[in-house]
């Protein structure tokens, strides 16, 4: 009898449950399941999907989890036979569990602003309104996080951008951008990892590398990572 | 070992895959045709994920330096050993000094050497593969050229473990004919490609949901084992979509501002951020792997069922060739 009173007051004191928008989940082919956040790209949810990251990642069946952006890409070892149980136990689990802590690491990279390995750094002065050394003071002085690698090896997609400095991505790609390349893309600041076609605007350049076979963790970052630009030096 | 005596561009060491790093953004790689290495492999008695050397450009012509045993799958590309022709899908012993020829083939686009013991080269990362464009994986993580001697794990490569004699298979594109089991036969000479529908599918207007369908998709000259660019009228939004970026798997066809369709494949980067229409379901992505640029495609809509039971008639076609693989190299000698 005390019980069922304890949980009618638990269920009391309860506040309500905010109503929140409802993930969307699709499929693609038969054996890879996409669960995308709603909302804005923000932090939070960013940190929600790295905790459905890691507890996803011990289920069983589940070949890979690959973080994106707001979003989670689960990929089973054999396609599920019961397809809408997973989707549900995946949207069960991003409704349950906290956002992941942000890691406490925090990566420097040193930057060579501007010089020919930034050649976009005047058009970014252009776009943005502001003056060379703002936008470098701008970019230097933020904290960016990361929310998950992709696209090549090593790459971290960075959260943390001041929309100041937004710059959208180039019609016509660099043919050959540089390894280390430090660039902006949109709403989003980034370092090449791969030297070769690139669309995003180059304002720098750093000799860290980002991705080495050699070391036993390859990838210099990993999500959850807060990276900080430092001025190395700037060139005219 | 063998030595490459002639090759053209992109012939490359491939295994099945680099499976678990796309987290880190390391793409997959691995062969465009899982299942003409898998059956290579069976054929040589191999793990399934030895790994193998996939031709896409002919011919391709090698030296044995040692006495070994491969085999050849793939797109049939009238391979002749010292100048004898070999059936398609055929294992075969080879001695020291043998010279094995890759032809042009008339049908299919890849064809795979594998070879007793399988390519020895460092596994990086879980694989064998070459990463292309990170230059690593596979042969000094670049294409074959002339000159380059591949190693086997194959120990000395002597005849130690008995060898089966020459023998072959039924290859995959007679044993698994296009399209489901009793569907219509296709009306034009497009392959027919089953798909899921994808996420974005639903946000694409009705009359462009219909000529995805109904169009015969031309595989064009941008095309290469990174993804197929199809060429068509393209299919336009309502209005753009901003997808944030999302993880890739080999087979999704994701629609870019311009309209025409891309599938992305083995060497797709491992995030994107284009609308995905559909999803190719697994049965049917070694079939398009040997669609060759010019031909033309049509996507089929495929429940999520009948995507899954696809795989039945390929699963089936493996473990028969197991069974009689097995029983080949039972046969007294």
């Amino acid at each position: 009898m005390s019980l069922d009173l304890t949980i009618a007051a638990a269920a009391d004191e309860a506040p309500p449950a905010p109503a929140e928008e409802l993930p969307k989940l699709s499929n693609i082919g038969t054996r890879a399941l996409i669960l995308e956040a709603p909302g804005a790209f923000d932090l939070l949810q960013q940190r929600r999907i790295l905790a459905l990251a890691d507890e996803v990642a011990t289920w069983p069946g589940v070949a890979e989890v690959v973080p994106g952006v707001t979003n989670l890409m689960v990929i089973f070892a054999e396609p599920p036979r019961d397809l809408q149980a997973c989707r549900r136990a995946l949207a069960e689990a991003w409704r349950r569990l906290p956002p992941k802590p942000l890691a406490s690491r925090v990566i420097e990279i040193p930057v060579i602003y501007g010089g020919e390995l930034g050649s976009d750094l005047a058009a970014v002065c252009a776009y943005s309104g502001q003056l060379r050394e703002e936008v470098i003071r701008i970019h230097s002085s933020g904290t960016y996080t990361v929310c998950c690698l992709g696209s090549s090896p090593g790459f971290g997609y960075l959260h943390g951008l001041d929309p100041k400095i937004f710059m959208p991505r180039k019609t016509v790609p660099s043919l050959r951008m540089l390894a280390g390349t430090v660039t902006i893309g949109g709403m989003q600041a980034g370092v090449s990892v791969s030297t070769g076609p690139n669309g995003w605007n180059a304002i720098g350049f750093t000799a860290v590398s980002m991705f080495d076979l050699a070391r036993d963790t390859p990838a210099l970052l990993a999500p959850g990572d807060i990276v900080r630009f430092t001025v190395e030096r700037v060139e005219p | 070992m063998i030595e490459v005596l002639s090759t053209f561009a992109l012939n490359t060491v491939q295994d099945l895959g680099r499976f678990g790093s796309r987290h880190l953004g390391v793409s997959t790689s691995g062969v465009m045709d899982p299942l003409a290495l898998t059956v290579g492999n069976i054929l040589l008695g191999n793990a399934d994920d030895a790994a193998g050397i996939e031709i896409q450009t002919f011919p391709f012509e090698l030296r044995f330096q040692v006495d070994t045993a491969f085999a050849v799958t793939g797109a049939d590309c009238t391979a002749t050993l010292d100048g004898r022709l070999l059936p398609p899908w055929w294992t075969a012993p080879a001695k020291a000094g043998q010279v094995l020829k890759l032809n042009p083939p008339m049908r299919g686009a890849r064809s795979y050497l594998t070879l007793a013991g399988g390519v020895d080269v460092p596994v990086i990362l879980g694989s064998r593969s070459t990463h292309l464009r990170s230059e690593f994986g596979g042969f000094l993580g670049r294409a074959l050229a002339k000159g380059d001697v591949v190693g086997t794990a194959d120990g000395a490569g002597g005849p130690a473990r008995t060898r089966p004699d020459a023998f072959g298979v039924e290859p995959a594109e007679i044993a698994l004919p296009p399209g489901a089991p009793g569907e219509a036969e296709p009306s034009d000479d497009a392959l027919p490609v089953r798909v899921l529908r994808a996420g974005e599918y639903e946000l694409f207007p009705q009359e462009a949901r219909q000529r995805f369908w109904s169009t015969a998709w031309k595989i064009t000259h941008q095309s290469d084992r990174a993804g197929y660019r199809l060429g068509g009228e393209p299919l336009k939004l309502a209005s753009r979509v901003e997808m944030r970026s999302y993880g890739i798997v080999a087979g999704v066809v994701q629609v870019p501002p311009s309209g025409e369709p891309i599938i992305q494949l083995s060497d797709a980067n491992t995030a994107g951020g284009y609308p995905k229409i559909a999803g190719v379901v697994e049965a049917d992505l070694w079939r398009l792997a040997q669609a060759r640029i010019g031909s033309s495609i049509r996507f089929v809509d495929t429940s999520y069922d009948d995507a899954v039971a696809a795989m039945a008639p390929v699963n089936a076609y493996l473990a028969q060739i197991r069974r009689m693989v097995e029983l080949y190299r039972q046969r007294p000698r």
